[in-house]
């Protein structure tokens, strides 16, 4: 068994290099590479036509073209991917796939195909009436239009049996991603915030069952060392974290991720793909009928801050960060009633806003989090 | 005796539809608070009483009253970046009241996200925060240019769906004669809108653009009643003979056509308005107003389902343009004035690209101006006046160069 530092820093460097690692991809298999868009996309059938689907969450970069399509208040995430787009960063994808999650992500989606047309672009809609089975049955029918222009790029058609073995292969690395989390909470000695969230950032660059052996490796080599739960215990909550300097800032102020309620991270993998009970597509479409815990998906009962609640009961939270991207409507609106509920069980709460293309975040707002909690 | 104006009967018909709301809700009968453009049809056939929080917010920003609200809604912790109608109303909703128009209070939502993501999260919150039943009808965006059968069956299913929550609400089944005959009237009254708007063509104009969103209220609040009619037929009737007698109600010479693109500056009607008539600009066309028109031939759950999946937000990049241009011709604009309106993502992050390939078929010019529906912070008299005399310009330019 490697040591777990050794695993670390492989996961890490994948984190660390999109870029390289689709380009390597591509170079040893010849076969093609579709970007995914947040937050939510089905990843497997990008795998069952035999290409490598890419998790695209935006990055910091210089926004210039990108204005000439959307307003300032344009969340980082989906601005940066816009500029990728045009300035040349995503030209080996040959494919993008957008969900329409939100008025910024169906506006933005458009406005690449028509400022990105030499890459090839799909969207389609999630249903909200998610509960009643015409919800699924839409979605199936999304996913199956998703799957055609999949076809149509490869020039081949999936058959049923790949998209059910892509299922089992994902929700595979979905497993491991859950292991690794609950044991991230018991070894916060060795995983620090910046390491834990590099473990799931890069499930997004890598090909699945690589990503899924090496998180199980880490897992058995944490397994193997003595629980820790060093630092003052957190939850970070809303779309991603993916600010270095602000996890850097976490672990300097003696803070540990306990556990988290991120778009990027905890809710891609919160539930598996049924195994059982109808066509793969089918089964595909019903994880988000199952889905629970997110700001984009329809949840009047606010079934996401009883969620909340409940882990930093289970993981001894002392207080949650509020990860808010910045301009993201629908995370703003949960806010308040989360805020609230916070309160009134007397949990301390941070709200940082992450703006993937603006400065380091304040040290002293987490330190002074930090002396509370 | 004197003829009665189609303007007479609107104000009788709006202050009627707030008292009736209130007297209804005072007998201990349930009140729903509805988004603009839910299929009001099923909740009007089931003869329950609603009112209209985004017509609310309209009248509430218009006089001045907006700030308070949005205040008590930001102190709650709602980020400024959020829709200016839905803190309006979510401070509403912890106040109850206001002077300038007072709504009661909902036993019930109804919430169609064909106009916006925004309001699903709205909505949502109102229900929490308020102990109600929260009725939804989702709205796919659609990516092709026409809605497909999968987005109808998927409508209709939940109107279904719908329909029986609010007969829940209601205590009643559903009379399918009656909600035929709803169906029946919504075209109807969405046909004579139309049919009133598309004097707006003539030259002049006969009437002055911004008294659109007067009459606007109406086909939002009452699309589903027979009483609507009289005043569209009405105002059709006042716009054909304004035309015949090749007279307007804009004060002065129509010297430019635009067309506004966005929802009204509500805090600054007055001064929108009279800038525009200040440089003999009337504003003869409106994405705006027509949005709230639901049309489908077939007064069946399918048609309504049918109708109800290409509402315009719902849209792609393509229709959208194919829209304004088309809308732009026929009218017989010179420009265009887009409202980059900082409440309406929506309508915002398409915005540039719109506006730039709408001019490029049209080969008319357009300005972009900053503003917001409900929170006046986000709007500057000053930029506003600059855009316009820019548009102004260019406007006369082109007109001179066509002359020659």
């Amino acid at each position: 068994m490697s040591a777990y530092n050794e695993i670390l820093d492989l996961l890490i460097d994948a984190a660390k290099h999109p870029l390289r690692q689709l380009q390597t991809f591509k170079a040893r298999t010849g076969r093609m590479a579709v970007g995914c868009f947040p937050e939510y996309v089905p990843a497997e059938l990008v795998y069952a036509a035999g290409m490598f689907p890419i998790g695209l969450w935006g990055g910091q970069t210089e926004i210039s073209r990108a204005k000439e399509y959307v307003p300032a208040f344009c969340c980082s995430v989906l601005m940066s991917g816009l500029e990728y787009g045009l300035n040349g960063t995503y030209k080996d994808l040959d494919a993008v796939i957008f969900p329409s999650l939100c008025d910024t992500l169906k506006c933005l989606s458009q406005n690449f195909k028509v400022a990105v047309p030499a890459i090839k672009h799909i969207q389609f809609a999630h249903p909200q009436m998610r509960k009643i089975e015409a919800g699924v049955q839409f979605l199936e029918s999304e996913y199956g239009r998703v799957l055609s222009a999949l076809e149509e790029l490869s020039g081949t058609k999936v058959s049923d049996e790949a998209i059910a073995e892509a299922i089992t292969v994902f929700n595979a690395n979905r497993g491991a991603l859950r292991r690794f989390v609950g044991l991230s909470a018991a070894h916060t000695d060795v995983i620090s915030p910046s390491a834990r969230h590099a473990v799931i950032k890069s499930g997004y660059f890598m090909e699945k069952p690589a990503h899924t052996a090496l998180v199980n490796e880490l897992c058995d080599a944490l397994e193997a060392l003595p629980e820790s739960k060093k630092g003052k215990r957190v939850l970070l909550t809303g779309i991603m974290a993916d600010d270095e300097a602000m996890l850097r800032i976490l672990a300097d102020c003696g803070l540990a991720v306990a556990a988290d309620d991120l778009a990027q991270e905890t809710r891609q993998f919160r539930y598996d793909v049924p195994e059982e009970g109808g066509a793969p597509l089918c089964r595909l479409a019903k994880w988000w009928q199952i889905f629970e815990g997110c700001s984009l998906a329809y949840d009047p009962e606010k079934t996401r801050i009883g969620m909340i609640l409940d882990e930093v009961e289970k993981y001894g939270v002392k207080g949650v960060v509020v990860c808010m991207m910045k301009f993201c409507d629908p995370e703003e609106y949960d806010y308040p009633l989360l805020k609230q509920a916070l309160e009134d069980k007397g949990i301390p709460a941070l709200y940082m806003e992450i703006d993937q293309n603006a400065e380091a975040q304040a040290q002293t707002r987490i330190q002074a989090f930090s002396e509370i909690i | 005796m004197n003829e009665v104006s189609s303007v007479e009967v609107l104000n009788m018909l709006q202050m009627e539809h707030y008292q009736n709301a209130f007297e209804k809700k005072m007998e201990g009968k349930p009140i729903g608070w509805l988004t603009s453009i839910f299929p009001q049809e099923i909740v009007e056939a089931l003869d329950l009483d609603y009112v209209y929080p985004e017509n609310h917010c309209c009248a509430v920003s218009a006089r001045k009253e907006s700030p308070k609200f949005i205040d008590i809604a930001e102190g709650k912790g709602y980020s400024i970046d959020l829709c200016a109608y839905a803190r309006l109303n979510l401070g509403y909703a912890e106040e109850g009241y206001a002077e300038s128009l007072t709504i009661p209070m909902p036993d019930f939502i109804c919430c169609c996200n064909n106009i916006c993501s925004e309001v699903v999260k709205w909505y949502e919150n109102l229900s929490k925060n308020l102990g109600i039943p929260m009725i939804l009808v989702d709205i796919p965006f659609n990516d092709q240019y026409e809605p497909d059968q999968a987005r109808v069956d998927y409508i209709k299913a939940q109107l279904e769906h719908a329909i029986g929550q609010l007969e829940a609400v209601a205590g009643k089944k559903m009379d399918y004669e009656r909600l035929r005959e709803v169906m029946k009237i919504s075209n109807e009254n969405s046909r004579a809108w139309q049919e009133a708007m598309s004097w707006l063509r003539s030259r002049p104009s006969p009437m002055n653009g911004f008294s659109m969103f007067n009459y606007m209220a109406l086909i939002v609040c009452a699309r589903g009643k027979e009483s609507s009619k009289q005043v569209f037929e009405l105002l059709a009737q006042e716009h054909k003979k304004l035309t015949e007698a090749g007279e307007t109600k804009f004060k002065g010479e129509e010297e430019f056509r635009v067309m506004w693109d966005g929802i009204a500056v509500w805090p600054f009607l007055g001064f929108t308005a009279k800038t525009l008539v200040k440089n003999g600009m009337n504003m003869n066309a409106s994405t705006y107003p027509d949005a709230f028109a639901v049309y489908y031939d077939e007064p069946t759950l399918e048609g309504m389902a049918r109708g109800y999946a290409g509402t315009a937000n719902t849209r792609c990049i393509e229709y959208h343009v194919d829209g304004r241009a088309g809308l732009m011709e026929q009218n017989g604009c010179d420009g265009a004035l887009y409202h980059m309106n900082r409440s309406c993502k929506v309508w915002d992050m398409m915005q540039y690209t719109i506006a730039r390939r709408t001019a490029e078929k049209t080969g008319k010019p357009y300005a972009i101006f900053d503003g917001d529906q409900a929170d006046p912070r986000g709007f500057s008299e000053a930029q506003f006046a600059t855009r316009i005399d820019g548009l102004k310009e260019v406007m006369a330019e082109e007109k001179k160069e066509a002359g020659k």
